[in-house]
């Protein structure tokens, strides 16, 4: 039959993106309790300890609150974007996991289960293009609320991530000449053979970085949150949930970003110092996959404490400065960087060894 | 101009250097600063399950004592009113009926002793003028309260238990000052 349907595939997906959204709020949650607590090591405090053990119950706390406080629309503001705008903010922050190799993959039954959700040959394009739907979010967010602030918050926001995603889009091309493919997995699965790909491309990886803070819209890019400048920037009409989910959106995208460049960059759900493979008939293929997915996890744990190390040492941006920093330094950086990586792989394609 | 003193100095504005601009070994730098911090140690003191010993000198809530016998000392005199900067000690004195003599130590007595937390300033002046030592400031501090009336702390929130029948509410309020 030629309409036949894999109800068990169908199935299997559903199952793994109810998974997987399950465990990217859950990790928002906790990443909230985490940037609450290196906020408060650094700064030699204790951070919340009051909420359970080490203030563990804190998140839930916290979300209890948000969903308790009142939800005031603002009379003059645009009431379908307004409430489009947070849900606008939620959805592309989650969008972009559907593409990451969360594993290699399961052996139920002699049935093959990727721990992907969609394996599509252009995953990174794909991830680009949902990143920049984000930027709706804020600035239908802002538009909305019908208030300077909030607008000019929005303004400056959209402005930053559009800037930034070139840099990030050119830094990206040059490991793409490396790799030779835009699918995630093949990615990963070249880089377990191989070394990883921040060592061939070092410069590359850390304008991705760069670019991934500013779309996060993270300390020191976050110019559309600016508290003591924009009172509280694009979010300032929203409480209650509305606000919650801007909130979440924001650790959200952070947790995806710290998947995307742990995927891209260091090597995905390889296990380092191991050989995956012979590991796998040795131990077999579930055990596997559950390291695995382990090593991608402990790899986008380390990123996110990166993102917050970095939120709580270094101050925010003035305004022309990220632009001269996106626009002067960054994507010329990204083009040397691309121009480069292109004359090496022609250097090699042409006989000439190291 | 002319400068005043011989310590003003004038402000480098030299441009950066290339080192400078590249802001990366400056942003490593801060960056080493505060995980350093991670693993100082955390002056914070966890409130109520750890409290921080108060300086002898201290001067806390105030206290009216007792003798050993656990009779009152005070015979309203009234010079702790007298001393008192903020006017916050009001009393009535009274006088000892015969068979009150387990009760209070000398003749005359407070009937009524009250002090006003709120504009008590925990000076101690009225413990430096007491005669009989009857009065002094203890190691407690007043604690909130909704209602300002509370603040009005009468005889018999101040009065020290009975060392004789109480002797354990007696050591503690009476702390390490005495």
């Amino acid at each position: 039959m030629l309409l036949s349907i894999d109800w068990i595939f169908i199935i299997e997906k559903c199952i793994l993106i109810a998974v997987i959204i399950g465990i990217s709020l859950v990790v928002a949650m906790y990443e909230t309790w985490a940037e609450r607590k290196v906020a408060a090591i650094m700064q030699d405090r204790r951070g919340p300890n009051r909420a359970g053990v080490f203030g563990i119950l804190q998140p839930m706390a916290d979300g209890l609150k948000l969903f308790m406080k009142e939800e005031i629309i603002p009379n003059l503001s645009n009431r379908f974007l307004f409430v489009l705008g947070p849900g606008l903010a939620m959805l592309t922050a989650m969008m972009t996991s559907a593409v990451v190799p969360w594993s290699s993959h399961l052996d139920i039954k002699g049935r093959m289960v990727s721990l992907q959700v969609a394996d599509i040959n252009i995953g990174i394009l794909y991830i680009f293009g949902v990143v920049s739907m984000g930027v709706y979010g804020i600035m239908i967010g802002g538009w909305a609320s019908n208030n300077k602030f909030s607008l000019l918050a929005a303004v400056r926001g959209a402005s930053q991530i559009i800037s930034y995603e070139l840099a990030m889009g050119l830094s990206f091309i040059a490991l793409l000449m490396l790799t030779g493919t835009l699918s995630l997995r093949t990615i990963v699965e070249q880089q377990q053979d191989h070394l990883y790909n921040f060592i061939y491309q070092p410069l590359g990886f850390f304008i991705f970085l760069i670019c991934a803070f500013a779309e996060c819209n993270r300390t020191p890019f976050d110019l559309s949150e600016a508290e003591n400048e924009l009172n509280f920037g694009y979010h300032q009409e929203y409480s209650s949930m509305k606000l919650g989910f801007y909130l979440f959106a924001e650790y959200v995208n952070m947790f995806i970003s710290s998947a995307v460049m742990a995927t891209l960059f260091f090597g995905g759900y390889d296990i380092p110092f191991v050989n995956d493979i012979s590991f796998g008939q040795q131990h077999g293929q579930n055990v596997l996959a559950i390291l695995q997915g382990l090593s991608l996890f402990v790899k986008v744990g380390v990123f996110i404490f990166f993102f917050m190390w970095v939120r709580w040492t270094i101050p925010r941006f003035r305004y022309d400065q990220l632009m001269r920093l996106g626009w002067k330094i960054l994507i010329p950086l990204a083009l040397i960087n691309m121009l480069a990586t292109g004359f090496i792989i022609l250097l090699r394609n042409n006989g000439w060894h190291l | 101009m002319q400068s005043l003193t011989n310590r003003s100095k004038q402000v480098e504005r030299k441009p950066m250097t290339l080192w400078e601009k590249m802001y990366v070994p400056a942003i490593a730098k801060g960056m080493s600063i505060t995980f350093g911090h991670m693993f100082k140690k955390k002056p914070t003191v966890n409130y109520p399950e750890k409290q921080r010993p108060f300086s002898p000198v201290f001067r806390g809530l105030h206290v009216l004592n007792r003798d050993e016998e656990g009779r009152e000392r005070c015979t309203a005199c009234g010079l702790c009113a007298l001393a008192c900067p903020a006017e916050a000690i009001t009393m009535e004195a009274a006088e000892r009926l015969p068979g009150e003599e387990n009760l209070y130590r000398e003749e005359k007595y407070a009937a009524k002793y009250e002090i006003n937390m709120l504009r008590c300033i925990f000076c101690g002046l009225c413990e430096e003028a007491c005669p009989k030592d009857a009065v002094y400031l203890s190691e407690t501090f007043a604690p909130a309260n909704y209602n300002r009336t509370t603040f009005i702390y009468r005889k018999e929130d101040l009065l020290i238990p009975d060392p004789k029948t109480q002797p354990a509410e007696y050591a503690k309020a009476k702390g390490n000052k005495l």
